[in-house]
């Protein structure tokens, strides 16, 4: 049986605002528990919500930045269900006309062929806090200071069809609130986190399979694990002739399984209904062309102008903008090789960014500056160094954080350009071995390589191989 | 004279007596009548003292207004830094103010000197005061009779003569049905034209604070101090606040006055109708003209408010659930049972209907029929005084269909009492400003009338009600046993 894969995410994004959604506290991660909660995240008699107009402004760059209609009046709502970390009894969401309608992000696979998710939509949303049940004995600790941060929830139609196409367009919609400055994407801290909806259905089928919805999946692993997991459950169900319940099923990074929530039958009733304490978010138009001025360059146009520019293939030019940083990082060494763009990509993507993964360090903590990266490859492009030179020369930079220059000149790795140094070398190593030269001259072509080899092994390494080549076929030319 | 704010701001100017022996005098009074009518929940001698030499030693440098100095009652549903606000519910017996309602601090600033806070039914959910942990507020007219509600007990104060001046709150016509029970004015303001901060929610889309007085012209200077925009309410509005003191006195000559058919209709006793209808007379000697008017939609609006009033309390009541703050039930065993105790055993059992109405109205399957059909009925009432206002500039009819009932008489029967907002809740549920004062009595109860004005029509309406005072003496009537003024 060939069973197909739909999955639909729900993607909860941490907005970057100084302070609340509703109220003047800051957001800032990693304050003593509740120290950064007041009276409105408290939830205490008599206060009332404020809307922050950054949280607005932010959720509608969002919406521009995805193609998607701007509700022109958006009405928040509550969803109301008691847990002690939602201080009100109710969450102050959006339902029925969230800020944001349909969108669409254009989602480069692995194999380089492209795939168009819809976005239903995102609205704006107030955080809850956060509940601690391990570390206390008999009772559970609740911390508010998230409570009331800034929410957009951005909830994809089911157009995924495995795992791997789901990280993929989580990995683009990172990328993307990232570029637009509304969220850090710190998954770790949680600004960036998402449900998945998955579901089977046999290859061919229209209706869709019943879903389960897995909750809070906070890493791009997880989301492939968790949802690949809960696909082999449900085919499991499915071809043992069970039959999948609709439920929310939370996943268990520790044990790599997925576990049963809550079914459908027990599954909260929210009573929405709009919030009076707002009044609904009324928005002109001179208000969404600001923010439509606003935005920056996009991961799209960017990596478009790449292949143009540059002259980069598609599968470089994604790759050098997975991050603003990234971009601007890649621009500045490619401005300091101006005619060898590709081999700026190289490097950057190569020897650069894996010192940087073996560290997990971002470009923006990197140990070399754009300017020193570049300094080297001008020490290839002008033929200083080898490509093999350059990557012990920049070891070294990664190490000390020194210039390229620097290295060069201290450990006497510059390269041999002068032709009758390299001249003298070849003419040492041909006298001493007239049994390969004789071999060579018979036919044996191979003995080349080893002619190169002793070259490269007198000099250290430093000849120049292109020139090291071109005068050893002449001096062993009969 | 000290009947009244500007004779006691005169008298405090020519130092006939100072704030501090005017609020002794307060306290004092507070004191004694709480055995027979138990109107407050706290008094705050101390703090009230010390606000009273403040405001003593700013009217001796010439400064402060006609407010400074002067004792008053804040209804405990508004919070008051540092004082023990209840909403005179269990739930909050415990719970002491962390900060003051934006009413609070505008009258404090204002240089008002708050004795005390008045009690109310619980989370002003009831018509007759008797919803409170704290116990039932007698009708100084009457003390076998209630006072009415949820204001009650800052009526009684008022009527008792404790101090001029309390605030209320008004969901459904609990400032102005107390009021018009006690024979003291009650205005209820516009929508939004009074912050609703740090006043305890009931329902938000209904909620507005106001004020009691003896006279129009008293709740003109008060609401003066209240009203305007609050950037900490989203719902206040940005509009400015005339001086409602200063157009008390413009003629009535031409206002055009509906007489709403709807309120005279069955239900209405005759004792009540009787004095109301007399009121026309004495606006059409003014200059007034008076015709009929109808609002068709109007009879629909006590089930739409008991569908939208109970769905935004179950949801505004859901904060009060013993983690935070308030009342926490005994050795939880557990989240649920910490919960289901907390809530079963602070909230009384007018409350706890109220949340089960509200929960069921907004349910999934029953949304569309009971709160969406509800929000709809509520444009077509709008729609209804939206036309009215097309033909008159104000709108006349009892407050409340019967005078003060029997302490006891309606307790059980929610409907029953239901029907005692019929003529006031149409104001909220189209956001309109109303009043209600004295206009007479009935077998030694008072009697009062309603005017609802357009929106922002405050300034017409206690005009209207300043005249006719003027012409009559009803609300300078004080019940038997109780002092007409206020001065010691």
């Amino acid at each position: 049986m060939e069973w197909e894969t739909v999955i639909g995410l729900e993607i909860h994004t941490q907005l970057a605002t100084v302070s609340k959604i509703f109220s003047g506290s800051p957001t800032a991660y990693g304050a003593e528990p509740n120290t950064q909660a007041d009276l409105v995240d408290l939830g205490y008699p008599g206060v009332l919500p404020v809307l922050n107009e950054a949280a607005v402004r932010m959720a509608v760059q969002f919406g521009l930045a995805i193609g998607a209609a701007i509700t022109r009046r958006s009405v928040f709502a509550r969803k109301n269900y008691f847990y002690p970390d939602l201080p009100k009894g109710y969450q102050i969401s959006q339902y029925e006309l969230p800020i944001v309608g349909k969108g669409h992000l254009d989602v480069m696979q692995e194999d380089g062929t492209v795939r168009r998710v819809g976005i239903t939509r995102a609205h704006l949303e107030e955080d809850a806090g956060k509940s601690q049940h391990e570390g206390h004995t008999g009772v559970s600790a609740i911390d508010l200071n998230r409570a009331g941060t800034p929410l957009i929830e951005i909830v994809s139609e089911p157009d995924m069809r495995s795992a791997k196409e789901a990280v993929a367009y989580m990995k683009k919609v990172h990328t993307l609130v990232r570029y637009l400055g509304i969220c850090d994407g710190n998954m770790q801290e949680g600004s960036f986190r998402c449900d998945a909806n998955v579901s089977i259905r046999r290859k061919g089928a229209e209706k869709f399979g019943t879903r389960a919805e897995l909750k809070n999946l906070n890493s791009f692993r997880f989301v492939e694990k968790a949802i690949n997991h809960e696909v082999q459950r449900q085919i499991d169900i499915l071809e043992s002739g069970g039959q999948v319940v609709q439920e929310t099923r939370l996943y268990d990074a520790d044990k790599d399984e997925t576990r049963s929530m809550r079914s459908k039958e027990e599954a909260n009733d929210y009573r929405y209904f709009p919030d009076p304490d707002l009044l609904p978010v009324v928005l002109d138009e001179s208000f969404i062309e600001a923010q439509r001025a606003a935005l920056p360059e996009l991961p799209d146009q960017k990596a478009e102008r790449f292949q143009q520019q540059y002259g980069l293939p598609a599968y470089d030019a994604q790759l050098l903008t997975a991050s603003r940083e990234m971009a601007s990082f890649y621009e500045e060494v490619a401005r300091a090789v101006p005619a060898e763009p590709k081999l700026a990509a190289n490097w950057v993507m190569g020897d650069f960014s894996a010192a940087l993964n073996k560290e997990g360090l971002d470009v923006g903590a990197s140990r070399l500056s754009a300017a020193q990266l570049g300094g080297l490859l001008r020490r290839i492009v002008d033929n200083t160094l080898s490509g093999k030179l350059a990557k012990e020369v920049f070891e070294v930079m990664w190490a000390d954080g020194s210039d390229a220059d620097a290295v060069i000149e201290a450990r006497g790795l510059k390269q041999i350009t002068d032709e009758g140094a390299i001249g003298k070398v070849l003419d040492e190593i041909i006298a001493a071995n007239p049994k390969q030269l004789a071999d060579y001259r018979s036919g044996k072509d191979k003995l080349f390589g080893f002619f190169v080899g002793q070259a490269m092994k007198a000099t250290g390494g430093k000849a120049n191989p292109a020139l090291l080549n071109q005068l050893l076929k002449q001096k062993l030319a009969p | 004279m000290d009947v009244t704010l500007a004779g006691l701001a005169a008298g405090l100017k020519a130092r006939r007596f100072s704030s501090v022996e005017l609020t002794r005098e307060a306290l004092a009074r507070a004191e004694a009548s709480q055995g027979a009518l138990n109107t407050l929940i706290s008094i705050t001698a101390e703090s009230a003292l010390a606000a009273a030499a403040v405001a003593d030693q700013r009217l001796a440098r010439g400064e402060g207004g006609p407010l400074t100095g002067v004792p008053m009652i804040h209804k405990d549903i508004f919070c008051t830094a540092g004082v023990l606000t209840t909403c005179a519910s269990r739930m909050l017996s415990n719970f002491v103010a962390p900060y003051d309602a934006t009413v609070v601090a505008k009258l404090r600033a204002a240089g008002m000197v708050m004795v005390g806070k008045a009690n109310m039914d619980e989370f002003a959910m009831g018509s007759s005061n008797e919803t409170s942990y704290y116990g039932p507020v007698m009708n100084p007219w009457d003390l076998a009779r209630v006072p009415g509600g949820s204001s009650g007990g800052s009526a009684a104060a008022v009527a008792a003569r404790l101090a001029p001046l309390a605030t209320a709150t008004d969901t459904g016509g609990s400032i102005r049905q107390p009021a018009a029970l006690c024979g003291v004015t009650g205005i209820k303001p516009t929508y939004g034209r009074v912050s609703r901060y740090g006043m305890i929610a009931f329902a938000s889309s209904l909620d507005q604070a106001g004020v009691i007085t003896i006279t129009a012209e008293d709740a003109a200077l008060a609401l003066t101090a209240m009203a305007g925009f609050d950037p900490k309410d989203s719902t206040s509005v940005d509009a400015p606040v005339p001086d409602y003191a200063a157009t008390l006195a413009a003629p009535l000559a031409g206002l055009k006055v509906g007489i709403v058919k709807e309120f005279f209709g069955e239900g209405l006793a005759s004792e009540v109708e009787g004095p109301v209808r007399e009121v026309l007379a004495v606006l059409t000697k003014l200059g007034a003209q008076v015709r009929e008017v109808s609002l068709p939609s109007l009879p629909l609006s006590v089930p739409t408010y008991y569908v939208v009033a109970p769905a935004e309390c179950s949801s505004n009541l859901a904060r009060f659930d013993g983690v935070r703050y308030g009342y926490r039930c005994k050795d939880p065993k557990d989240l649920i049972d910490l919960y289901k105790r907390s809530r079963a055993e602070g909230f009384g059992a007018e409350v706890k209907r109220r949340i089960m109405t509200g929960t069921y109205v907004l349910s999934a399957g029953y949304y569309d029929a009971y709160y969406l059909k509800a929000q709809k009925v509520r444009a077509l009432i709008t729609a209804d005084f939206r036309r009215a206002f097309g033909e008159v500039d104000l709108l006349l009819g009892p407050t409340s269909p019967t005078v003060a009932f029997g302490i006891g008489d309606k307790t059980s029967d929610p409907i029953t009492m239901y029907l005692n907002d019929i003529y006031t809740i149409g104001a909220n549920l189209a956001g309109l400003p109303a009043l209600s004062m004295p206009c007479g009595f009935a077998g030694g109860l008072p009697v009062g009338v309603q005017l609802i004005g357009p929106h922002f029509g405050e300034a017409r309406l206690l005009n209207a009600a300043h005249r006719y005072q003027q012409e009559t003496d009803w609300h300078l009537k004080a019940p038997a046993g109780f002092k007409a003024g206020f001065a010691p």
